[in-house]
């Protein structure tokens, strides 16, 4: 009874984070609202049992990628967002959009597997399993994305160093 | 254990804990002076109580009665958000540091750490992170030159240097091969040759493991010859420039918890924990394990303090250039020699 109160909790605290992420017009507000969304669908994976897949949320996503967010953010001193003519068709579309697009979401979900729910460490969620399924069934998908990422790297390598600058030096 | 003792037997364990960090704190910042000032031929602290031993309780009284003042152009929100943020960080980790073996009292069976989880290191690592948001919404909401390029280096230093910190845990973790931070000291137990203790700084080869930690844990905690994000000749105090009276001191207790925790870390991964020579009555049998782990933490304390003392500040770039260019491939070679190892031995 308690674990599902919990679960509902932050479940309700994710979904808020998420949707004062879009209201809020400070961009630094709206990367910490997605760090609430961050952390609490790790402690979601906790009650799950997968404790390791919750503690990777928090390292990776709360506690490396969303800094680097909030890092630009502050570098390039962004200030409030304004409200124009776009951004109110957007709310007038948007909203009713994402409507129909969450129930039909929970529609096939529900159609597909049933409404059964899956009960807390049912799934595997220990560090060896994991590591299991990811250097074993699932090799080539995951040495793939790691060259995906690299690659992401170089580009950005390319696209932040200054050709000009380097010539100019080797000129000089 | 019923559900009724085990919260009764949690909250007194927690309440000791962070007492016990709280005035390690208060302590380590006067050990620090003391011995800075040693260092530099004066003599610290001496007015307040004997050997200046009261001067923490005094610095806490003038801190809590000065004025709080707050800046007009800051972000107020954040302003204040940001110093709850380091300090909770900072405290939340000693939740999974054992400090010692299990003890009986009563008849319970209870272990000497507030709670033994099977994620434990990783449990550190996540809360550590988030730490970093502390310190660059603190340089952020200030609104001011100094506190942003404090802020800035600040996330940009600990983000690097987590990088080779967690690849220099990896080694001690496949050796062991469990996050539990009691399983890695069980594991170091006994000796080998007949008389070098089995600690995986020998053990295991991870005494470069041991110098990548010690130099990321310096840069992590925004230590000399890593404190760039406070820098005084640069930065007036970097991240905190504009916080006075508690919330400063909020920053400061973090930053003295953060060097206790990772003093802990250090001393649960390659020094082998709390084990050492235990013997005499079974009161002091059950202290002496408790002993043998402060004191070396203690160690590591003094080690901080003397390169604080010792050492001059590291300039921006040398500083990214170590910790990218030398710290994380040697901490990636020693992954590779420790997973063949642990490859062949298996």
């Amino acid at each position: 009874m308690t674990h599902l109160i919990v679960f509902l909790f932050f479940g309700a605290l994710c979904v808020a984070g998420a949707v004062n992420l879009l209201v809020q017009r400070h961009p630094i507000n709206s990367a910490l609202s997605l760090v609430v969304v961050m952390a609490s669908l790790a402690v979601e994976y906790l009650l799950l049992g997968a404790e390791f897949v919750a503690a990777v949320q928090v390292i990776v996503y709360a506690g490396a990628i969303m800094v680097l967010f909030v890092f630009v953010i502050m570098l390039l001193n962004a200030g409030e967002e304004e409200r124009t003519k776009g951004s109110r068709v957007a709310l007038l579309f948007g909203v009713p959009g994402v409507l129909v697009g969450s129930v039909l979401v929970g529609w096939v979900l529900i159609e597909r597997t049933g409404s059964q729910t899956v009960s807390a460490g049912a799934l595997p969620g220990a560090p060896r399993t994991i590591g299991w399924l990811l250097f074993h069934n699932f090799l080539l998908p995951f040495e793939v994305t790691s060259i995906l990422v690299l690659i992401a790297i170089m580009g950005a390598v390319v696209l932040a160093s200054h050709p000009d600058a380097d010539q100019g030096k080797k000129e000089g | 254990m019923n559900i009724t003792t085990f919260i009764i037997v949690s909250f007194i364990k927690t309440v000791l804990a962070l007492f016990v960090l709280l005035t390690a704190v208060a302590y380590t910042v006067w050990l620090e002076r003391k011995v800075v000032g040693h260092m530099q031929n004066r003599w610290g602290p001496t007015r307040v109580g004997p050997f200046g031993l009261l001067q923490p309780l005094a610095d806490g009284v003038k801190f809590l009665f000065k004025e709080d003042l707050t800046p007009p152009h800051v972000y107020k929100p954040l302003y204040i958000a940001a110093p709850i943020i380091a300090v909770m960080c900072a405290l939340t980790s000693i939740a999974v540091i054992p400090v010692g073996n299990w003890i009986t009292i009563g008849g319970l069976h209870i272990p000497l750490q507030i709670t033994d989880v099977n994620i434990g290191l990783l449990i550190i690592l996540g809360v550590t992170s988030l730490g970093v948001y502390g310190v660059a919404l603190a340089g952020w909401s200030s609104n001011s030159k100094y506190s942003l390029l404090g802020g800035l280096r600040a996330s940009a230093q600990m983000i690097s240097y987590e990088i080779s910190l967690g690849l220099s845990l990896v080694g001690v973790l496949m050796l062991t091969g469990s996050f539990s931070l009691r399983d890695i000291v069980d594991a170091q137990s006994g000796t080998f040759w007949w008389i070098i203790p089995r600690w995986n700084i020998f053990y295991g080869g991870q005494f470069i493991a041991f110098f990548i930690y010690l130099m990321s844990a310096y840069a992590e905690t925004n230590r000399i010859p890593f404190d760039l994000p406070e820098a005084e000749t640069e930065l007036v105090a970097g991240y905190h420039t504009e916080y006075s009276a508690m919330k400063f001191a909020m920053f400061f207790m973090a930053e003295y918890a953060n060097m206790i925790t990772v003093a802990a870390v250090a001393s649960l991964l390659f020094l082998g924990g709390w084990h050492g020579p235990v013997f005499g009555p079974p009161l002091l049998q059950a202290l002496l394990p408790v002993f043998w782990f402060v004191l070396r933490i203690f160690c590591f304390l003094f080690l901080y303090i003397w390169v604080r003392g010792t050492l001059p500040r590291f300039r921006y770039d040398q500083l990214m250039a170590f910790g990218w260019k030398f710290l994380l491939p040697l901490a990636i070679a020693n992954l590779v020699v420790t997973a063949l190892v642990v490859a062949l031995r298996s």
